[in-house]
């Protein structure tokens, strides 16, 4: 019996239970490896000269394009037109998004009143409205915004609706018995408590907004990261093409990540489940 | 004359298909100044709707409540209630939390917080002021739910299974400490449980509620001296009254 339980269970997997936990360090290296190793073969493809360049240029001109980039203050020009498009456009959204969500979240009745409009807007692809906004408004930095709130707007209220509605009734029950009018359960309880799910909203609408705008710049534009993509395009250079890529992946992750943190902040009394 | 004083309350909830549910039936109670008083009921029987009637967040489709004389119009911070269900407000801390119960109160802010400070000493949470409910147990949760329930001094204090979600231990150390209050403040309680030996422990009487409809099928006097101890339950007395009413309770009741 003893040496039986002295005898060493066979070596579980430990890392690929169902469910199982990992070390931080483990799963850091895990994804930081996937991309390396992409990367490397991305490296090796085009240093041994497999494809050709019109289709896949290499990292170091990709890198070298960076540079002329930089330098020539194009990179920069394009960043801030299209960062200032979505923080204008996304915050009309949501300017918008913020309080008709919290009136549907909260009353049924407007709740029947938009909720119709919306669903029948929100299935109409955004992007297919780029031609009308066109007409309308031309190829300047109103048209982007147009776009993005048609993109944005219908998607976010809906979900700031939601985050309203996942407040629990007996919160606000409560607040009632201490004597406390509907405004102020609204203004006291039902925004703090809907607050997290309501950043967390801003953080993915804001990626999505993302994809709006550089569809809408592809199309018209004569600044920023959709246009420069375009334009590359038009006079095959891919390098220019990846890079513009890679900077508005770069540019996404880093505001995901700001968003993160901010919540990380500002809601620590959040429950994890 | 009766602190409470329900007659004939029928509760209609609509159903689907036009049906309706009948959660009430022809419901009477009265609940005299600091009494304690319990409703037992098998769960879905309509004890949390009365509850709910009482503490004015809903309203009867028939019949009468009446509070202190007057009939209930609303809810009011003459009564006090707690839930089942966790609903400390969790971005505020412990102290901010109870204190959260008197901002419609006219007091000023230095007698607020000699209140906050008396009433957490009361639940022993006097050392957790500044924690916020995610760092608590569920039994220090009910304890901070009660602590701001009583801190505006309400005349009736309405629970409704407040111990429901907590595990045996920790209810039987929230029963203790209920006991304590009770016997201390008097603070007048319509209770609500499932709970037999809970309900016995607890209460000077017990009215016993069927299902659909629900509907009172019968009160006890609870005869038991206090101050009450847990260690009540061990009694020959005690043991013998639980199952004299779960005896009745399954003949009488159907649950």
């Amino acid at each position: 019996m003893a040496a039986e339980r002295h005898t060493p269970r066979k070596k579980r997997s430990s890392w690929l239970e169902l469910r199982g936990e990992i070390s931080p360090s483990l799963y850091v290296a895990a994804g930081g490896s996937l991309i390396g190793i992409l990367f490397l073969l991305w490296w090796v493809v085009t240093g041994l000269g497999l494809v050709s360049p019109i289709f896949l240029p290499s990292p170091s001109a990709v890198g070298q394009e960076f540079v002329r980039q930089v330098r020539e203050g194009i990179l920069w020009q394009d960043v801030s037109a299209s960062v200032y498009r979505i923080t204008v456009g996304w915050l009309i959204s949501t300017l918008f998004a913020v309080p008709i969500g919290i009136l549907m979240g909260n009353f049924r009745f407007f709740e029947g009143l938009f909720e119709p409009l919306i669903d029948l807007v929100r299935y109409m692809p955004a992007v297919a409205f780029v031609p009308l906004t066109i007409l309308w408004a031309g190829v300047g930095d109103t048209q982007k915004f147009i776009i993005l709130f048609i993109g944005t707007f219908f998607q976010e209220v809906l979900m700031i609706m939601d985050n309203v509605k996942t407040v629990p009734y007996e919160m606000i029950q409560v607040s009632y018995t201490f004597g406390l009018n509907k405004w102020e359960a609204l203004r006291k309880v039902v925004l703090p408590a809907a607050m997290p799910g309501i950043w967390d909203t801003f953080r993915i609408t804001l990626g999505w907004a993302w994809t709006y705008l550089v569809v809408a710049e592809l199309v018209a534009a004569n600044v920023g990261l959709g246009y420069r993509i375009m334009r590359a395009q038009r006079f095959l250079q891919t390098e220019s093409i990846i890079l513009g890529i890679l900077v508005i992946g770069a540019l996404g992750l880093l505001t995901d990540y700001a968003f993160k943190l901010g919540y990380r902040r500002m809601f620590y009394w959040v429950e994890r489940k | 004359m009766a602190l409470l004083r329900a007659e004939g309350v029928w509760k209609v909830f609509p159903a689907r298909r036009g049906e309706v549910v009948v959660a009430l039936r022809d419901f009477s109670l009265q609940v005299a100044e600091n009494e304690f008083v319990s409703i037992i009921g098998p769960s879905g029987c309509g004890k949390s709707t009365f509850l709910h009637l009482v503490a004015g967040l809903d309203t009867s489709t028939r019949g009468e409540i009446w509070f202190d004389g007057r009939p209930i119009e609303g809810p009011g911070a003459d009564r006090g209630m707690v839930f089942q269900s966790y609903t400390l407000y969790p971005w505020l801390t412990v102290r901010e939390n109870v204190r959260f119960a008197l901002q419609k109160s006219n007091l000023a802010r230095p007698e607020q917080e000699v209140l906050v400070d008396e009433y957490l000493s009361l639940v022993g949470l006097r050392d957790f002021e500044n924690a916020h409910p995610y760092q608590l147990s569920g039994g220090m949760r009910q304890r901070v739910a009660i602590a701001r329930a009583l801190v505006y001094r309400p005349r009736l204090l309405l629970m409704d299974e407040p111990f429901g979600a907590l595990d045996a231990q920790t209810r039987r150390l929230m029963q203790e400490l209920l006991l304590n209050i009770w016997e201390t403040h008097r603070t007048t309680v319509l209770f609500v449980t499932h709970d037999v030996e809970e309900a016995l422990l607890l209460s000077d009487r017990i009215y016993v509620m069927t299902a659909r409809p629900g509907t009172i099928k019968g009160e006890i006097k609870v005869p038991f001296e206090r101050p009450r101890h847990t260690e009540l339950e061990t009694t020959p007395d005690f043991v013998e009254l639980r199952r004299q009413l779960l005896e009745w309770i399954r003949s009488e009741v159907q649950w």
